[in-house]
C-alpha cells in the first residue's frame, strides 16, 4: 500500500481485484435453487455446460386442477412390422390417455440402400467375379444388418473378406447412383467423391495389426529408427554435402558393429535379466551416438560444449528425469563438474563415459533395490570412503592438488549428512 | 607451446570405428584453389581451444551514473597464440542502448573495450576464412561488473574476471585448412596416418588481411595477468578418479546381483558392505 503511495497510483484500484476474487470462490458455494445441496453436489458443485435437466422444473408441482392417475394399458409400436400388443402403465391427467405414437418408435432409423432391378443389373453391374445371386444375397444382408459388414461377412454364404464385400457394395451403389442421376447432381455424394479404395484398405488394415502386434522390443527398435532417420533428414536439410550417402550406411553400421561386440561383452554378465536389457539399452545407446555424431558431422562448425550436450542428451535419451537427476547428483558427490570448467576432446570423452557408467550403476542400483527408494542413490558410505581415498591421493600430487582441496571442502561437509541419511 | 598433437586417447565416441581414419577424398576440380576447398578429410577433426570473457574495472572516482564501469570482452586463443589464422573477424552484439551496438573487429587480438553501468548479454560471433568454413559461429556471454562479494566498496585495481574455456571444432576441414594450419601453435591438428603427405599450402590462396595485421597474440597483452588458467589435467584427474569409484561400484553390485539371483529372494538388501 505504500508503494502504491510512493508511485502515485490511486487507491480505490484496490477494491475492485478485491471484489472479483471474492466473487468466484462464492459462485460453486451458492446452490442453485430448485435442487437440494447434495444433489448439487453430485454434478461437482459445478454447474453442467449444457442444462441436462431444468432445474427450476423440478421442484414443479404439477398443478392443482389437474387430477394424475396412472393406468395399466396397452399399447403398439410403430416400429414393428406384426401387430403385438403389449401393456405399460401411462401417466393419465384428468381421464385423457396421451396421444401419439410409441415414444421410441423414432429411433427405429435404418440405411438407405439402393434397390436394383434385373435390367440395372444386366446394364451396369455385372462383374468378372461377383454373380448375380451373389450380389443379391449381398445387398439383402446389407439391408438386414445395417451395413455392419463384419456381420454380413460373417453371414455370407460364401466366403468373402469384408474388403470385398464393401468394395462390391460401394461400387454398385456408385454405378447405380451414376446411372440413375444426372452426372452433375451427385457429384457431392460422398460416393462419388471418395470411393472405396480395396487394396489401400486391405494394406492399411494390415499395417495396423502389425502396430499392434509389435512386442516392446520391436516399438523400441521402431523409434530408434525413426529418431535417428529423422536426425538424419534434419541435418540434411541444414548442410548440402557430397558425402550425404555415406553417412546413413556409416550410422547404420555403427549400431550394427556395436551391437556384436556388445553381445560378445555381456556375455559374462551374470544375471539373465540384465542381458536383455542391457543389449537392448547399449544399442540404443549406440544408435544414439552414431546418429548425434552423424549430425553434428554435418555441422561445418560447433563448440565442443555444444557436441558434449548432444552426447549427453542421446545417452539420457532414455532415462527419466528422475534418473538424470540423480546422475547429476551423483557428479556433484564425487567432485565432478555437471559441465567441464575445461572441456578438451579428452575430458569431454571422459566426461560422457563418466555419465553413462553411473547411468549403469544406476540401472544396476534399480535392480538390487527395486522399491523406488530415491533418497541416496550412492551407497554413502563407501563413498565417504572413496572421497577421503580420493583427496589423499590428490594431494600426493603438485600443483592439481591445490585446486582439489577447495572441491574438498564440500564434499567434506556433506559427508556427516549422508551417515545420518545412511543410519535407516 | 608446440602444437599439441591427439592421438593418444582413442576417442570412445567414435561410435565403433575406432582407430580406423577414413579419409574420403571428393572429386577435385581443374582450379587447384578450388581443389583443396573441396577435397576434405574425413574424420579429421581440427579443433581451436579459445577462451572468450569479459574483465570489467570500476572507475571509482571517475565513474559516473552512466559511466561506472570500463570493461573489456575477448576472444583470445587458449594458449594465448594468434587467432587470426583461422577466424576472420568477430562481431559483437552489445546491449541496444550503445551507440551502433554492432560491433566488428576485423583483426586480431579480437576485443572491445566499452564503458557503462549495465550488465547484460553479449552475443559474440565468429566468422571464419573461406577455407575454414562459410558459417559463423555464436557465442553468448555474460557481462559481469559487479563483484560476487557486495561487502565494502568495489576495489578500481581488481578486476572483475568471468571468462569461459571452450573448443571451436570443425569435423571435415579443407585439406587446404589442414596444409594452412598443420603447424600453427593456435590449433589442434589431429595426427595422420603415415604415408599421408600433404603438399605445402598453395600461394595462390592468399588469406585476407595478412599485411595490415600487426601482433594477433594476445601473449603480452596489457590484461593479460587477469587471464585465467584452464588446465584439462586437474579435471582429466578429478574425472578419472570419479570413473574408478563408479566403476568399483559396479563390480560389487554385480557380485550382489549374481549371489542375489542365486538365492532365494530376501526382502533387505545384505547389510555387509566392505
Amino acid at each position: 500500500m505504500d508503494a502504491k503511495d510512493i508511485l502515485g497510483l490511486p487507491k480505490n484500484q484496490l477494491p475492485i481485484p478485491q471484489e472479483k476474487k471474492s466473487r468466484p470462490p462464492k459462485e460453486p458455494q451458492r446452490k442453485p435453487d430448485g435442487i437440494s445441496r447434495e444433489v448439487y453436489a453430485l454434478t461437482g458443485g459445478l454447474a453442467p455446460l449444457m442444462p441436462s435437466v431444468d432445474a427450476s422444473q423440478l421442484r414443479r408441482h404439477p398443478p392443482p386442477d389437474e387430477k394424475i392417475t396412472w393406468q395399466w394399458l396397452p399399447f403398439t409400436n410403430s416400429a414393428r412390422k406384426d401387430d403385438l400388443q403389449l401393456f405399460h402403465w401411462v401417466r393419465v391427467v384428468n381421464g385423457v390417455p396421451p396421444t401419439g405414437d410409441y415414444a421410441f418408435a423414432k429411433y427405429n432409423k435404418s440405411v438407405n440402400i439402393i434397390k436394383y432391378t434385373d435390367e440395372e443389373y444386366e446394364k451396369y453391374l455385372t462383374d468378372p467375379t461377383w454373380t448375380k445371386e451373389e450380389t443379391d444375397q449381398l445387398f439383402d444382408l446389407c439391408e438386414r444388418f445395417d451395413l455392419r459388414f463384419i456381420v454380413i461377412a460373417d453371414r455370407f454364404p460364401s466366403s468373402r473378406t469384408v474388403e470385398e464385400l464393401k468394395d462390391r457394395y460401394y461400387s454398385v451403389s456408385r454405378a447405380l447412383l451414376s446411372a440413375r442421376a444426372a452426372p452433375g447432381d451427385i457429384a457431392n455424394d460422398p460416393l462419388v467423391k471418395e470411393p472405396y479404395n480395396m487394396s489401400q484398405e486391405v494394406e492399411r488394415k494390415r499395417a495396423l495389426s502389425m502396430v499392434l502386434s509389435q512386442t516392446k522390443h520391436q516399438e523400441r527398435k521402431d523409434t530408434e529408427v525413426l529418431a535417428e532417420a529423422k536426425r538424419i533428414t534434419e541435418s540434411r536439410m541444414a548442410a548440402k554435402g557430397p558425402e550425404e550417402s555415406e553417412l546413413p550406411v556409416a550410422a547404420n553400421i555403427g549400431p550394427e558393429n556395436s551391437q556384436r561386440a556388445v553381445v560378445s561383452g555381456d556375455a559374462v554378465t551374470p544375471s539373465n535379466a540384465t542381458l536383455p536389457s542391457a543389449i537392448t539399452a547399449s544399442s540404443t545407446l549406440m544408435a544414439d551416438n552414431a546418429s548425434t555424431l552423424a549430425s553434428l558431422r554435418m555441422l561445418r562448425v560447433y563448440l565442443r560444449t555444444y557436441a558434449l550436450d548432444q552426447m549427453v542428451q542421446a545417452a539420457s535419451a532414455s532415462a527419466g528425469h528422475r534418473t538424470i537427476k540423480r546422475v547429476e547428483q551423483t557428479l556433484q558427490e564425487l567432485g565432478v563438474n555437471l559441465k567441464p570448467k575445461v572441456p578438451t576432446k579428452a575430458v569431454c570423452a571422459e566426461h560422457l563415459e563418466l555419465r553413462k557408467e553411473i547411468l549403469s550403476l544406476l540401472n544396476l542400483q534399480k535392480q538390487r533395490t527395486p522399491r523406488g527408494d530415491q533418497d541416496r542413490p550412492f551407497m554413502p558410505d563407501p563413498l565417504s570412503f572413496g572421497g577421503d581415498r580420493f583427496g589423499k591421493r590428490d594431494q600426493k600430487r603438485k600443483a592439481p592438488g591445490r585446486s582439489s582441496e577447495a572441491a574438498q571442502s564440500p564434499s567434506q561437509s556433506k559427508r556427516p549428512r549422508k551417515m545420518k541419511a545412511s543410519d535407516i | 607451446m608446440s602444437s599439441r598433437k591427439q592421438g593418444d586417447s582413442q576417442p570412445s565416441e567414435d561410435g565403433g570405428t575406432a582407430g580406423v581414419k577414413r579419409i574420403k577424398i571428393t572429386k577435385s576440380s581443374e582450379d587447384p584453389e578450388k581443389k583443396g576447398l573441396s577435397r576434405r578429410l574425413k574424420d579429421a577433426e581440427i579443433s581451436l581451444p579459445i577462451v572468450y570473457g569479459t574483465i570489467a574495472f570500476y572507475l571509482g572516482r571517475k565513474a559516473s551514473e552512466s559511466q561506472s564501469h570500463k570493461w573489456t570482452v575477448y576472444v583470445r586463443g587458449a594458449t594465448n597464440e594468434d587467432l587470426g589464422a583461422v577466424v576472420k573477424r568477430v562481431v559483437f552484439q552489445l546491449h541496444p542502448s550503445f551507440n551502433n551496438p554492432t560491433r566488428v573487429v576485423e583483426a586480431p587480438p579480437f576485443e572491445l573495450s566499452e564503458c557503462g553501468w549495465g550488465e547484460f548479454e553479449i552475443a559474440i560471433s565468429l566468422f571464419f576464412h573461406p577455407d575454414v568454413c562459410d558459417k559463423q559461429l555464436d557465442l553468448y556471454h555474460h557481462l559481469k561488473l559487479y563483484p560476487e562479494d557486495e561487502s565494502g566498496p568495489q576495489s578500481t585495481k581488481k578486476p572483475v574476471v568471468v571468462e569461459s574455456y571452450d573448443e571451436v571444432v570443425f569435423p571435415d576441414p579443407s585439406e587446404a585448412f589442414y596444409c594452412r594450419v598443420q603447424n600453427h601453435p593456435a590449433v589442434i591438428v589431429p595426427r595422420m596416418p603415415a604415408g599421408f603427405n600433404i603438399s605445402a599450402p598453395d600461394p595462390a590462396v592468399p588469406l585476407e588481411n595478412t599485411n595490415e595485421r600487426e601482433r594477433g597474440d594476445t601473449k603480452d597483452h596489457p590484461l593479460s595477468q587477469w587471464f585465467m588458467n584452464f588446465s584439462e589435467a586437474d579435471e582429466l584427474l578429478k574425472l578419472a578418479a570419479a570413473r574408478q569409484q563408479v566403476q568399483a561400484h559396479i563390480v560389487k553390485l554385480r557380485r550382489q546381483l549374481s549371489v542375489m539371483d542365486g538365492m532365494p529372494q530376501l526382502s533387505k538388501p545384505p547389510s555387509a558392505y566392505e
